[in-house]
Parts: structure tokens; sequence; C-alpha cells
């Protein structure tokens, strides 16, 4: 009854939107999802497109708007649009299976309506199937109602992505097929025989050994290859060219919108020195200004950064995949058509048994070894996913400098904390968190208005961008409790804890998983739920769609 | 004949695979991963000889429904010829239990039960053990080992060895109880793609004890060696 009030609720609406004239507070927005040829390679490939474009058009909200979104999908599969980053009603979340969101049929239109309060650098993309890596994603930027904090006298969206000539559904199927269908610098004879002859016998004989004992291997740095990787939909060779004035600040809307894609982030100047960035936004929540030279971007995370190109040159916007398979290369110039340097390829890590987790070596007997064995230690004790080969004296961001601008709200410590083991079983490829997959997991329930510590124990030898829905956690980066940052993507590095804070203050069902693409579709998702009461699911569900019932299908 | 009563077991073992009840979720997607290798050449005594290998799975995380046939063809007479339907379970990281039947029509027609574990064992040894009960009662064991030694990402060798050990004498086989025959070898693939790889094979079979023995009586060899190019597909 409920529902079917809500619904005719909905329609009301509708009408009155199209009878009334738009308040100048709301705005209104309709994507139309296809299926397209596209051609990004060379090849015409049919992907999904959002209004004709792959990828999706740009959104500008501001805060306070009261948005209307419609989207229509005109394939013959079901789609969804998820807002990521972006707090609001759980049903607006775009997630099929919770709060009752019902997904996007074929021919349907579903229309999004929200108050949008925050402000920042986001993205949207499809939750369904492998939509996000065939083209369904866009960057949605959002400007702050009063004076913005961060002056820049111009900016521009730089948005990363992989493209592959394969469907997700085939790259998930090879994965399955064998989870090393894409590796192609797995560890050869030769290889072997060159840490021979740069170690020793007796240590390479070990290190092949110690991986070969646990069925595992040192190059399992990416599960997915042959992409090009694209900024803003475009290949390297097609340069897309963010313009200034030289002197001018401008301010970078950075978003990693791949599929699985982690990066080296760096900006080149003509001797081939780095460009300072600033950031001053991580995830779309402002911090203090931060200057580095470089940064490690995770899956689904977003960047907004300050440079100062000075010389009437052009600057090369450099991001390396972890797995050195190529470049996502763009420029900044002073006008179009211009190109920089281009970068040499920096060599590919190989993992240590620091990646595994595998720090137990305090039962060595440390006065036995030689030297080289003693420095073969210390080199396995140090991650190998970490080294990006950077110059030495670079400034790396890392979590632990991001600080909060102004003053966090909730200052209280956790009432308790919730392990969350990200595990899987790279031979079959199936991604888990607290062992479970997605469809065997039991959800995590919050209080409303608890505060708990999420503690991160990734003992894969991977990592993992980990994302929540719906809300921020807040980086425990050893900075004051005033100052954490909040972040709604964290990275959990290979065979590392991480852990966040949370202050349960949203209410509904809201999707928990990793932003590995093939991860999550291979099990590692799971929901947490916030109730408002004490009681079940339920309660927190119906407040969700009680008041909310403003979406509609056709 | 018990044959008779066994065959229609891996239907069933399919209907349970695929029906909905043994997955839980309907989004849950059916994947496959199988291998065949197609190859023919030579015998030590020239003879013509031709294989076939199909080994894969279709199914989900948990349960597959895996299926095997392989024989091969010596001068113009199908020597062996084997044909399996298990049910493969995943019951630790690196290993399934798998249980099912196989039916050889080559050399004797015979049915068998089959029981068995396959997975990768550590130091990356893909490793197969399987039980068989044959309609007539004979009981027997089967061992497959096999590794990759990657010279480049694309040219691999392979070393493989597999033996067959018999509780029992088994006459219509000519087979004598312990250790009967053993096939060692070494396959050097070039993989084009992922799922096109053409090689060459060479390969020893031996028979050992009674087994040997009566081969010799009968005054057949006791061992063989063959050359053999072929492709290998994955799909």
């Amino acid at each position: 009854m409920i529902r079917s009030y809500a619904n005719s609720l909905g329609l009301l609406w509708v009408l009155l939107s199209w009878l009334l004239p738009m308040s100048s507070q709301a705005a209104e927005y309709q994507l139309d999802i296809r299926k397209e040829i596209v051609n990004v390679t060379g090849k015409p490939l049919k992907k999904v497109t959002v209004n004709h474009s792959m990828p999706a058009p740009t959104l500008w909200w501001t805060e306070g708007e009261d948005v209307v979104v419609h989207v229509t999908n005109h394939m013959d599969e079901p789609s969804s649009v998820h807002w990521h980053g972006i707090m609001l009603p759980g049903y607006m979340d775009g997630v099929k299976g919770l709060n009752n969101y019902p997904g996007i049929e074929p021919g349907q239109t579903f229309t999004y309506r929200f108050t949008v309060r925050q402000s920042g650098t986001y993205w949207y993309h499809s939750h369904t199937n492998g939509q996000e890596q065939d083209g369904l994603f866009g960057a949605l930027i959002i400007r702050p109602k009063g004076i913005d904090p961060v002056h820049a006298d111009r900016e521009h969206v730089v948005m990363f992505s992989d493209f592959s000539e394969e469907d997700a559904s085939a790259i998930h199927a090879h994965l399955k097929m064998s989870s090393d269908y894409y590796n192609h610098a797995r560890r050869t004879v030769g290889d072997f025989f060159q840490d021979v002859s740069d170690n020793g016998f007796k240590l390479a004989w070990q290190h092949a050994s110690d991986w070969g004992s646990m069925r595992m291997s040192p190059t399992d740095l990416a599960d997915v290859s042959g992409y090009t990787f694209l900024i803003n939909g475009k290949t390297s060779q097609q340069n897309w060219t963010g313009t200034f004035k030289p002197g001018e600040t401008v301010r970078l809307h950075m978003i990693n919108a791949s599929a699985m894609s982690f990066y080296d982030v760096r900006i080149l100047d003509s001797e081939n020195k780095r460009l300072k960035m600033t950031v001053v936004q991580a995830d779309g929540r402002n911090v203090e200004p931060l200057p580095v030279d470089e940064f490690r971007f995770g899956v689904a995370e977003t960047y907004d950064v300050l440079v100062q190109p000075a010389e009437a040159k052009a600057y090369t916007i450099v991001a390396e995949p972890i797995d050195r398979t190529g470049f996502a290369i763009g420029t900044l110039a002073p006008k179009e058509g211009m190109k920089g340097l281009m970068p040499e390829q920096r060599p590919r890590a190989l993992l240590t048994m620091a990646d595994m987790g595998d720090m137990d070596m305090g039962d060595m007997d440390h006065s036995k070894m030689s030297e080289e064995e003693m420095a073969d230690m210390m080199a396995q004790m140090r991650s190998g996913w970490a080294k990006t080969g950077a110059p030495r004296g670079d400034k790396l961001l890392s979590y632990s400098n991001l600080k909060f601008l102004g003053e966090q709200q909730d200052l209280r410590t956790a009432e308790r904390e919730i392990i969350v083991t990200l595990g899987g079983n790279m031979e079959r490829y199936i991604w888990t968190m607290n062992g479970k997959t997605e469809m065997e997991a039991e959800p995590i329930a919050l209080r409303f208005g608890e505060r708990v510590k999420l503690t991160f124990v990734n003992e894969t030898m991977m990592a993992h961008p980990m994302h929540l829905h719906g809300m921020f956690v807040q980086l425990d980066n050893g900075q004051p409790a005033g100052k954490l940052p909040d972040k709604s993507v964290v990275i959990v590095a290979p065979g590392k804890s991480y852990s966040v804070l949370l202050t349960a203050d949203e209410s509904g069902e809201w999707a928990f998983h990793c932003h590995l693409l093939y991860h999550m579709a291979s099990g590692m998702m799971n929901k947490v739920v916030v109730a408002k009461l004490d009681g079940k699911d339920s309660h927190a569900l119906e407040k969700v769609t009680e008041g909310k019932g403003d979406g509609h299908a056709h | 004949m018990l044959t008779k009563k066994l065959l229609p077991l891996p239907l069933c073992l399919l209907v349970l695979i695929l029906s909905p009840a043994s997955h839980a979720h309907d989004d849950m997607p059916l994947f496959h991963a199988f291998r065949l290798e197609l190859d023919a050449g030579e015998s030590r005594d020239n003879e013509s000889v031709a294989n076939w290998n199909l080994d894969g799975w279709i199914g989900g995380d948990d349960n597959k429904l895996w299926l095997k046939s392989e024989g091969a063809v010596i001068g113009h007479n199908t020597e062996s010829s084997e044909n399996w339907a298990m049910v493969s379970r995943n019951v630790a990281t690196f290993w399934d239990v798998q249980a099912g039947v196989r039916y050889d029509n080559k050399p004797e027609s015979t049915a068998y039960v089959v029981a068995g574990v396959t997975g990768l064992a550590p130091y990356h040894f893909e490793t197969e053990a399987h039980f068989f009960a044959s309609d007539e009662g004979d009981v027997s064991f089967r061992l497959r080992e096999e590794k990759d030694f990657l010279f480049t990402q694309k040219m691999i060798l392979q070393p493989f060895l597999e033996f067959n050990v018999f509780a029992q004498d088994v006459k219509e086989l000519d087979v004598g109880s312990g250790l009967s025959d053993a096939n060692i070898g070494l396959q050097l693939r070039y993989e084009i793609t992922r799922k096109i790889a053409p090689y060459i094979e060479v390969s020893y079979d031996s028979l050992f004890g009674d087994t040997a023995d009566m081969a010799d009586a009968k005054g057949e060899h006791t061992s063989d060696s063959t050359i053999t190019a072929g492709i290998r597909l994955m799909f």
C-alpha cells in the first residue's frame, strides 16, 4: 500500500514538473543510454554511449540544487546509473537490489530526484554487469553554493579510463577461464637465470620456491591487460589538450574512471622536470593544500590539483598504469595542437614477500646470513607494489599527509571496530570480503549515528580500492581527529591493513565493494545497512522508500 | 550390465549443476574453460598416430560439470577412447573433488565410476588423481602431473607424466595388477594467442610388471615413443 501510494505520488511529481516551469533551484537532465558503434583504437566496436557520447557527458551541478535526471535505457539489457560519492536517499543510489531500486529495464526511464548536499569532483557510472568498462561512465562536478575556498583561473576535467576492444563479459569469462589470461609478464626460465646471475643460485632458488610453494606469482600486478588508456575519452595520439595562459592557476578535476587500472600520475615540463601539483581535494572533499610531484591514482578515486604552468610551452600529463603496459597521455598547452615531451616507460615492479603480508622473518637466524642474503631479506621486506620508480627526492602523495580542510564535525572515537578481511582465490578468480562472496555474505549492520572503525585486512597480493556508497569515511591516517580527511574510496595495499572511521549518519542499504570491476563482479562486494531504529533492516528500508518514492518507470 | 545403469548418471549430473537450485543467485553467470588438443605424427615403428584430448568444465565457482574425452588412433585403428563426465566441487583454494562416470569405447567397452581430485599442487604442478571402479568390479588409479616452463611469454615447455595402477589383473585389458603403464613426455607450444597454440610433442610409453610380461608373451612391444604435432585450443 505504502509503495503504490508512493508511486502515484511520484507520478504526480512528474506531472507537476511538466506543468510548472522549473524553479531556478532545479535543473533537469536527460541521459539516453544506447549501444552504438564507437571507434577508439581504429576498430569500430559496439560500446555503451550516453547521449551518443563515450564517455558520458560531464554533468555540472551546484550544491543545493534539486536535480532531476531522467535516464532512458535504449539497450536490450538492464542498466543503471550510480552517482559515485554522492550522499543521497538510498533509492536514488542506483544499485539494483538495494533500497528497492529496480534498475532500468530495456525501454524504461528512471527519474532520479534528489537535493545535492555537497560540492566537489565525482563521477557517475553504471552499476550493472560490466557496462562501466564498456563505456557508461562520466564526470560529475558539483560547484559549491558559497565561495569556493580553492581559487583557480580556469579548470579542466581530466578523466582517465581504460578502454578494451573486448567486452567486459568476455574479459570476465577469460579471467574465470585462466586467471593469468592477461598477464604477459610472467616469470620465465630466462628470468630465473637472470636472478641466478644477479643474486646467486641460492637466493634465486629461494625466490622461485617461495612463490612456487604458495602457488603465486610476483608479476601479478594487474589482472587485465590489453587496455588503451584514455584521457577524457581520447587516446595519447588524439592528445586531449587543456589550454592555459602562462602564469595562470589551473585546476584539474582528475578522476580515475578506469575499470581496473591504477596509475602513477605526473606532469612533465619541456625539460622533463615535474610540474608541482597542489592537491586541494580528494574524492570531492577539500583538503589542506598539499604540494606533490606525483601520486598513485587508485581506481575510482578523484583528486583536484592546482598547477601553475609558467611557460608558454606544452606540458605532458602522464598517467602510467602500474603494470607499465602503456600510458594515458594528455597535454596542457597555451593552445591546441601542441605536444610536449614523451615520457619513457618505467620498469614494471615485481611483488615481494612484503606484498604477501609475509613479514614473519623474525625466526630467521640473521647471524648465519651472508651480506647478500641480508640485503635480499631487506629488499623482500619492502613492498614491490609501492615501488613507483619515481626519481629520488620526488614528493609522492601519501594518505598520511592528507588533512581535512577546516574541522571535522564528529570527533568521537569509534565505539567498535569492524574487521573487513579482503581475500581471494586468484587461481579461480574468486574475490571475497570476510571470506565470503557477495552472494554468501551477511550484511554489515550499523546503528544510525554510530561511530565505528572499519579495519581492512588485505590478505591478497593486489591493492583493493574499497568503496562505500552513500557516506564518506575518514582515513585513520595519524592526523588529529578534526583533521582526518574524508574519502569514499580507500586503497588497501597488498598484504597490509588500513583503518578508517565512519559515522553512520545516512540510513539505507549501501553497497560496499572493491572498485576493481572484475573483483566486484567475482564476489568482492557486500552491503552496509544503516538502520534508523534498533530493529531489522526493513525499518531502514521503509524509511527510505516511504518518503522518496519519486522514482518512476514508464 | 552396470554400464546401462551408469549411463544416465552424467545427464543427472548435468541437470543438477545447471539447475537454478545449485546456484543461489539468478545473476550468477555460468563460466567455462575447455582445452582441446589435436595432434598427429609417428611412432617409433613408423606407424601413424593421432590423438585427441578434451578437458574442461562448465559451471560456477563452487560446482562444475567436468568433461573429458581422450583417445588415440594408431594406423587405422582407434586404440583407446575414453569419455568422462564428473561433478566437480571446489573444496579448498586450489582443489576440487570430483565424482562421476567414465565410459571407454576402446580398447574394450567398459564403464567406470570415477572419484578423485584435481587442482594445483605447490610449485605449480597441475595435478589430477582419480580412482576408477569398472562395471566388472575392477579397481584402478591414475595420476597425471604437468607443469609449464616459460621460455618466453608465448613459447612454453610442458613436461607431463601419467601412470596407471591396477588393484588386480584385468584379463580383458591385458593388464596385470600393480603399476601397469606410464607415459612421460614434453610438449612445446607457441601461444599465438592464449586460445590458440600449435605444439610439438614427444612422448614415451612403457608397460611395467605383469602387464609388460603379458605383452612380452604376446610378442608385443613393452614400450613405444611417438612424436606428434598439433594444435591446442582454449575455449
